[in-house]
């Protein structure tokens, strides 16, 4: 089981060729700048636009194949728009059982009463939508959206007409849906924090081209795409808390092949976290400096050097055990350490986001 | 009012609300393939429907009674079915009328329709509605605003008519002799009296339909987030 989608399309002066596979669990961020054809390409999978010789598997079900095309209304899909789109002369409820009735109960795979208690609007039910704010709105149609019984759910940037504020409201449904629910997710957007947050396979789209898809530990960490050039450029481990300090708030978060000490929000042992880590936040070391402010020492084997767009600075890429690191430093650093592929180093990592 | 005036009224309200019906049931899914088809001539057709907004009714009257008289082609063909020539008859009025209020309601709809945008189908596709399912259960409800103001103008403009239908049903009392008509000819024999009493009638009747419209369509506008 999984997803195949082979596009081509061409529209004015914009071509999308895109050839994927990707995984049926778990949330795909489809990535890229503006008008890179991120839309385009889940409108195709949506049926909203069409490829005349796409192709799209899902499972084991061909919904485009030899020409023949499902309509958009027999694809048992959840679509949330940029803007929430709710129908404005129904109710939040009305707008919630629009696609429920539609749907045979045995493809339900989620309940409305599911739907309404994840994203939390039971209180908003017999509001019209001009009576709710733009980040209720955007809970309801992410809840109408999956109390359609979706077998892949379908996001486009569905936080980017909100403010931060908003954001910030949205995001825990969000990880809640990734972490609670079966359903695939492709999720568009053009933020990184998002797609730290929320995504486990990353594709990376530029001018209707794919550049990489992958998980997105790995995805992160490779030194050959336009993401090393982001100043936020860094990676994203996937850890679980192993042991707290109580008397200094911190909690060890544990993962393939080390461990970092990270700031102690409450969080629970066990708890599965993402720990993202910026190339900016870590220097190099030959030897372990005790004698130093930095908590979260890592001993490591450089994997992998590239210089960026200005050769002052340089992308290491080291492993620690399976797990990889970014590290930006000076070239002359490098130099000057006599650090090179294969060498023994010391990551020091001054700080560690918790995302979850 | 005398039993030749009570007839034209009969005979006006019956002709409107015919004209009205016919005509939203040929001009909505007109009016929505207008407003959704990219069909580079469609301005076309536009131009057509409009055409009674500019010309004399006495013309479009005119070629109208030509084509629905016994050597015209509807005319003719109505004959050869066994009818008669639809020159001067109750169905020749609503045929003309159907014509003449076209664009009264086909473009208030179209525009209503166009007014949608493509999102509201498209999410309700998503969620499972076909193409049918999609028209009633939201273009028609986000259109109702339209749907008054067509409904309305296209009987009232009916009403209104004078022109057209003096040259295709002549002024048969009891038969094709219509509102506007009994005005004129009261007004012809000097018969001020009479001629008050239906006109200030129908000034009272359309100032107050307008009066509904305007107030329904505020009660009645969809209001967007």
């Amino acid at each position: 089981m999984s997803i195949e989608a082979r596009f081509r399309l061409q529209k004015d002066r914009f071509t999308l060729d895109v050839d994927l596979q990707l995984p049926d669990r778990g949330v795909t961020a489809i990535f890229g700048p503006s008008g890179c054809g991120k839309t385009t390409l889940l409108r195709l999978i949506a049926g909203l636009e069409q490829s005349p010789d796409g192709q799209l598997r899902i499972g084991d079900h061909w919904w485009q194949k030899d020409g023949q095309s499902l309509p958009t209304h027999r694809r048992p899909i959840g679509y949330v728009f940029q803007e929430a789109s709710l129908f404005p002369h129904l109710s939040a409820r009305a707008n919630l059982e629009y696609g429920v009735r539609r749907v045979p109960k045995q493809q339900r795979k989620v309940s409305l009463e599911q739907a309404i208690e994840l994203l939390q609007i039971g209180e908003l039910l017999e509001r019209m939508p001009d009576r709710l704010s733009g980040g209720e709105r955007q809970r309801v149609a992410i809840a109408r959206a999956l109390a359609a019984g979706p077998q892949l759910l379908l996001m486009d940037e569905p936080l980017s007409a909100l403010d931060l504020k908003r954001k910030r409201e949205i995001l825990p449904y969000l990880e809640q849906l990734h972490d609670q629910l079966q359903i695939p997710i492709l999720y568009v957007t053009h933020a990184p924090d998002e797609v730290a947050r929320l995504a486990d396979h990353l594709v990376l789209l530029e001018q209707g081209r794919v550049l990489a898809s992958g998980p997105l530990d790995q995805t992160l960490s490779r030194l050959d795409l336009p993401l090393r050039k982001d100043e936020d450029a860094g990676v994203v481990i996937k850890a679980t808390v192993a042991e707290k300090d109580s008397r200094w708030h911190l909690a060890r978060a544990q993962f393939d092949g080390g461990s970092l000490w990270v700031k102690d929000s409450g969080l629970p042992l066990d708890k599965p976290v993402r720990l993202r880590v910026l190339a900016r936040d870590i220097s190099l070391a030959l030897e372990q400096h005790p004698d130093q402010s930095i908590q979260n020492l890592l001993p490591a084997r450089i994997a992998e050097i590239v210089s960026n767009d200005h050769p002052a600075v340089a992308l290491v890429r080291a492993e620690v055990g399976t797990t990889s690191l970014l590290a930006r430093v000076t070239s002359r650093a490098l130099d000057s350490l006599g650090l090179k592929v294969g060498s023994s180093v010391w990551l020091q990592i001054k700080s560690v986001a918790v995302l979850e | 009012m005398d039993s030749t005036d009570l007839s034209a009224l009969s005979i006006t309200l019956q002709l409107a609300g015919l004209t009205t019906l016919i005509l939203l049931l040929l001009g909505t899914p007109l009016a929505w393939w207008l407003a959704r088809t990219q069909w580079r001539y469609k301005f076309l057709l536009e131009a057509v429907i409009a055409l009674p907004l500019v010309l004399p009714p006495t013309v479009l009257g005119f070629y109208l009674l030509i084509a629905l008289g016994p050597n015209g082609p509807i005319g003719g063909l109505a004959e050869a079915l066994g009818g008669r020539s639809l020159a001067f008859s109750f169905t020749g009025l609503v045929i003309g009328s159907v014509f003449y209020s076209m664009p009264f309601v086909v473009q208030p709809l179209q525009n209503a329709f166009t007014a949608i945008g493509p999102r509201p189908l498209e999410v309700a596709a998503t969620l499972r509605a076909g193409p049918l399912d999609r028209f009633f259960t939201v273009a028609v409800p986000l259109a109702r605003s339209g749907f008054l103001t067509a409904t309305v103008l296209g009987f009232a403009h009916t009403v209104g008519e004078f022109g057209v239908v003096l040259m295709i049903g002549g002024n048969i009392p009891g038969e094709t002799q219509v509102l506007s008509i009994a005005i004129y000819d009261h007004v012809e024999a000097l018969e001020y009296g009479q001629a008050h009493w239906l006109s200030g009638g129908l000034l009272a009747m359309s100032f107050a339909l307008l009066i509904l419209v305007y107030a329904l369509n505020r009660r009645f506008a969809v209001v967007k987030p």
